[in-house]
């Protein structure tokens, strides 16, 4: 046993390990973080794979961003976890039934998958020795899959204004401070001398 | 092994120093520390009286847009690295395609700016 | 048992059977490790200083020459005061949030080259590595607010988490802006693409290269860079999460003994390498400012460890002086300063090395 292989076999034994504790944990903050965990092995699994960009944007996307917005809306749940627990054994055979089903068509695919003759040769030219894939990926993103690198924009885009169409409510009675109104301000508009005589006042 | 990996085994050796020297830390006072536990002691901190209830209570759906927009902007500062690894190789083709990217993103950034969804209230 | 072997071979530094390429990470490891945390342990102390001398107080005195042990002193009062943990808290959580914060950020500094060489791993994408750890630095606060279940603990992480995703998007276009110049992700040749071209050379005084540093070209970049990272470590001004005034100690408020030092640790030794980051990436790494005669002499590590820590006395200066935020603000500068500007600047930043042809880039590849 080599290295890399042993440590191929800790993070995918601790990957599965954790996927499955994130269904089996009663806390959903504790599901997330072991969403967390199964992410950083994936990532270490990348890593072996000799991806090492995908790798740490792995971690960069998925853990510093996704989970991050995943732990906030467990967090905002107000569950009570006992009446969470009491549902369990309600759902379970419609999620075995749905569980066999998509075990059934894993099968069903992993079965039937056949290489093409001669692939195997292929299989190894695209990756050039010598270039960094950081570097390999950037020459192709944007030149040759320029089309999916826009729609990515867009996707992007259609994110953005999702969330500001579903979660912006602005609270009406907030004073709010507008900074350049404020800094813009002259002299003349604030201040204003009067002539006050003696004992007569404003 | 090849030379990817052996550049990165030194990170993995460096972080379980860090995690033992962690630990260590983290174990001492359990084992060495004066300990008298009170009711009084471990419950939580608030001014002075018992704490009313559960300390997770909902909160402001303003911090869940800031995390959604931070992953918006966060994937485009991940798309944006390889392109400024091979700025040189992609030339103008790469640039301007970048430039679109940009563009498009910039929409939806003055979107939200209009829509009120940077302030904070 | 092939493996075995090869680990002890790379573990220890005790070339078996002939191979011993690679040797010694671990003692390698465990010096960078020391040495950091007696580095952490002045800098903390330095921090105290300069703001006692801010406010014409003398700081701490006591504790060996003008309080030069006052850490190690503070950190055997760690050791043995009681670490007290909440009831309601989430026990494994709640220990586990300190953990995380400081083996997080202690873990970046594997990357960090101090000198020519002088990386622990000298990575291909030693920058993503950095941004990605230093995404991380979030969990702790979130995790440690969360499971002490105390109402300033949660508001605390809520803020502190809000706030450091804010000002990580700014963080990297910074970055992005950087590597568009130096043309890689590696940290070893962002320095050298510093030493190798830039605005001396293009003046024709090549000796002083100064000028040749990221600073200057960028300055914008610098600046956003400098106070992005403030926010980002939690520093004051921005150190709402923490607020004494409103939130007493924010995230941190159930936290006592070691659980405590390791929250603190991370924090700082967050700052330090924050502080390294803006070295490299703008103050041209262990380059001497001067490459004449008796500056160049001087070892690249030194020259670091004086960058070092000057952007870690702005960093202490800034937290003497300036008032603290408040969240609205600290809000609105991340996103609609802060952004737009450093968006601005990674299409300007393109625009001219794309049309001056690298003109004025020496250019690693």
């Amino acid at each position: 046993m080599t290295l890399p292989l042993f440590f191929f076999y800790v993070f995918s034994v601790i990957t599965v390990a954790s996927a499955l504790m994130v269904i089996a944990a009663r806390n959903p903050v504790h599901s997330v973080l072991f969403l967390i965990l199964a992410f950083v092995n994936s990532a270490g699994l990348f890593m072996l794979a000799g991806a090492e960009f995908l790798a740490l944007i792995l971690i960069v996307v998925y853990v510093g961003a996704v989970a991050v917005l995943f732990l906030f809306v467990t967090m905002m749940l107000d569950v009570d976890f006992a009446s969470l627990r009491q549902g369990m054994l309600q759902y379970a055979p419609v999620g075995v039934v749905v569980g066999v089903i998509l075990l059934l068509e894993l099968l069903l695919v992993g079965g039937s998958f056949v290489l093409p003759t001669g692939v195997e040769a292929t299989a190894m030219v695209p990756i050039e020795q010598g270039v960094q894939n950081t570097k390999a990926i950037g020459q192709l993103l944007y030149t040759r899959y320029v089309f999916l690198f826009q729609g990515a924009a867009g996707i992007l885009l259609v994110a953005m204004i999702g969330a500001i169409v579903l979660t912006l409510r602005h609270k009406s009675n907030v004073k709010r401070q507008d900074v350049f109104r404020q800094t813009g301000r002259k002299r003349s508009e604030g201040v204003e001398l009067v002539k006050v005589k003696s004992g007569q006042g404003l | 092994m090849n030379e990817l990996l052996s550049n990165y085994l030194p990170i993995l050796i460096f972080v379980g120093l860090a995690a033992v020297i962690g630990l260590a830390l983290m174990i001492a006072p359990f084992v060495i520390a004066y300990k008298k536990p009170d009711p009084e002691k471990v419950s939580a901190f608030e001014a002075g009286f018992d704490a009313f209830d559960d300390a997770r209570m909902k909160f402001d759906v303003r911090f869940y847009l800031v995390s959604i927009l931070f992953i918006v902007f966060d994937l485009e500062v991940a798309l944006l690295f390889p392109w400024a690894v091979a700025f040189r190789e992609v030339g103008w083709f790469g640039f301007w395609s970048v430039m679109i990217f940009l563009g498009v993103l910039t929409i939806g950034f003055i979107y939200e700016w209009k829509k009120g969804a940077l302030e904070w209230d | 048992m092939d493996f075995v072997v090869s680990a002890l071979d790379y573990l220890l530094g005790i070339p078996i059977f002939g191979w011993g390429t690679q040797v010694g990470f671990i003692y390698k490891g465990l010096l960078l490790l020391v040495a950091l945390l007696i580095f952490t342990a002045y800098i903390l102390l330095a921090d105290r200083k300069i703001w006692a001398a801010v406010q014409v107080r003398r700081g701490p005195n006591v504790v060996g020459p003008f309080g030069l042990l006052q850490s190690f002193a503070d950190l055997l009062k760690f050791v043995f005061k009681e670490p007290v943990i909440p009831a309601s808290s989430d026990k494994v959580l709640f220990l586990l949030a300190p953990l995380v914060t400081s083996i997080l950020a202690l873990s970046a500094y594997a990357v960090i080259p101090f000198d020519k060489g002088w990386a622990l791993a000298d990575i291909n994408i030693g920058v993503l590595y950095i941004f990605a750890i230093s995404s991380l630095g979030v969990y702790g606060v979130i995790i440690g607010g969360w499971s002490s279940n105390s109402k300033y603990a949660f508001l605390g992480a809520l803020r502190s988490a809000a706030q450091m995703v804010s000002y990580e998007v700014s963080i990297g276009l910074v970055i992005i802006t950087v590597l568009l110049v130096a043309g890689s992700l590696n940290l070893t040749d962002i320095v050298t693409a510093q030493q190798s071209g830039g605005i001396a050379h293009m003046l024709g005084v090549p000796w002083l290269s100064i000028l040749n540093w990221y600073w200057l070209p960028l300055f914008p970049m610098f600046v956003v860079f400098y106070i992005s990272a403030l926010a980002e470590t939690n520093r004051p001004p921005f150190d709402l999460p923490e607020g004494e005034s409103e939130l007493v100690a924010g995230y941190m408020v159930e936290y006592s003994s070691t659980p405590y030092l390791l929250f603190m640790l991370g924090e700082y030794i967050a700052i330090i390498l924050m502080c390294s980051m803006t070295t490299i990436l703008f103050l041209g790494g262990w380059a001497s400012p001067l490459d004449i005669a008796p500056f160049n002499w001087i070892p690249g590590v030194v020259w670091f460890g004086l960058k070092l820590c000057l952007v870690f006395f702005m960093f202490a200066m800034a937290k003497a002086m300036v008032p603290r935020y408040r969240y609205d603000q600290l809000m609105r500068i991340g996103w609609k300063v802060f952004l737009p500007i450093s968006l601005a600047m990674v299409v300007i930043v393109a625009f001219v090395l794309q049309l001056t042809g690298w003109g004025w880039h020496g250019g690693a590849v």
